[in-house]
């Protein structure tokens, strides 16, 4: 047999209408190779919506529950009481929405879910834009991205505005469990995913999603360009567990941000100065991640 | 045939409003769906360099590539959408994107 570092189980299905190379999809199948059949997915309206059901089709082993763009964290827990009701103690039930519908369009049902204490996972693959309708920011775009609603020309230069921190916003909630994930690191983000099987109340996972069409760049280097963000600090990996953080992949010394940058043309205009800049609200992010850490 | 070159289109050729199930509920898997057609370029595994590390299989985003009794890697033709993340990532690029 096959040694394998992940689980075998497959519970996504071939024959899905996802972009060539597109990351949420690995998002979905490693949430579910570390979750099992007893999962249960309710989705908003995002890009997951189109590649896995059209109808009469399903991409999944498992129920999913279609929900309105700003519901997914009340439908997680319309669910969970539903379960409950019915005595379903082993359901897992998962709410997967993209950035837009969690950082922007779904966040006070996201708080909401929160605050009640839910006991149930909350998945949001972050493609830093709204792609399903045609790559329009978001409020998890990144300072300087293009997209259509930023464009570059003589009176803009991208984004204006920095990222806003999701996980930030959770944390502030005290989750029982949130973890930031990435594709391009499937054993941690495996490890992630069964972490939260053992953990009761509200669990938050920030999946880094990239987007080959959206971010513009060749499909072949989604995973490539997953890693860069992650060895340049731009998206750390770690975990808040009862309020403790602990940094998951911790580098020596993390790669220049330029690396990351220059890889996609949403990145392509900007000058060495607002590099430079990057760069420095990087720095600054991890900084206060590292202090966070040793806070205990 | 569809001019995609598959059937799935069966799946959802309803005719008249009685063919309508009674619920929105979708039961079909994709996998009735054939995604070859998207393909320009289709991946070629050279089992010879090949060291089953397994991480064309880990990191297809369309469940593309099995493993066979003999735990070689095998490119389903049926779906792969030719994106080239396996080539990619292969560390002894026994993999190769061959133009159709």
């Amino acid at each position: 047999m096959a040694r394998l570092t992940i689980p075998a189980e497959e519970y996504m299905r071939s024959g899905h209408s996802a972009c060539p190379g597109c990351a949420a999809t690995l998002v979905m199948r490693y949430v579910l190779k570390g979750l099992g059949p007893n999962a249960i997915v309710t989705l908003p309206a995002c890009c997951w919506t189109v590649i896995g059901t059209p109808f009469p089709t399903t991409a999944l082993n498992v129920p999913i529950l279609d929900c309105a763009f700003e519901a997914t964290g009340a439908s997680v827990s319309g669910l969970r009481a539903a379960a409950d009701a019915l005595g379903l103690a082993d359901v897992i039930v998962v709410g997967f929405a993209g950035d837009g519908g969690t950082a922007d369009i779904g966040l006070q049902a996201l708080s909401g879910m929160l605050e009640r204490g839910t006991d149930a996972l909350y998945v949001m693959y972050d493609n830093e834009a709204y792609m399903n309708t045609g790559v329009q920011r978001s409020g998890a775009t990144p300072l300087g991205a293009w997209t259509t609603t930023t464009p570059v020309d003589a009176t803009s230069r991208g984004k204006g505005e920095g990222k806003k921190d999701v996980m930030a916003i959770v944390a502030a909630h005290r989750p029982a469990y949130a973890a930031t994930v990435n594709v391009a690191f499937p054993e941690d983000f495996l490890k992630r995913v069964e972490k939260t099987k053992t953990i009761r109340g509200p669990k938050f996972l920030h999946a880094f999603s990239p987007c080959p069409p959206g971010w513009r760049y060749p499909p072949e280097k989604t995973i490539a360009i997953g890693r860069l963000a992650t060895d340049t600090n731009s998206f750390p990996l770690y975990e808040i567990e009862g309020g403790k953080y602990r940094i998951t992949r911790k580098l020596g010394r993390a790669r220049p941000v330029a690396e990351y940058l220059k890889a996609q043309g949403r990145f392509s205009h900007l000058t060495d100065a607002e590099i430079a800049a990057i760069q420095s609200e990087v720095d600054g992010r991890w900084a206060r991640l590292l202090a966070l850490e040793t806070l205990g | 045939m569809s001019p995609h070159g598959h059937d799935a289109h069966k799946a959802t050729a309803y005719i008249t409003e009685q063919d309508l199930p009674e619920r929105p509920l979708a039961t079909v898997p994709s996998d009735v769906i054939k995604t070859a057609s998207w393909r320009t370029f289709l991946p070629v595994i050279h089992l010879e360099a090949c060291t089953k590390c397994y991480v064309c299989w880990k990191f297809c985003p369309d469940v593309a590539i099995g493993i066979d009794e003999a735990g070689w890697p095998v490119v389903r033709l049926d779906y792969c959408k030719g994106c080239g993340i396996c080539a990619e990532e292969c560390k002894p690029r026994a993999i190769d994107m061959v133009k159709e």
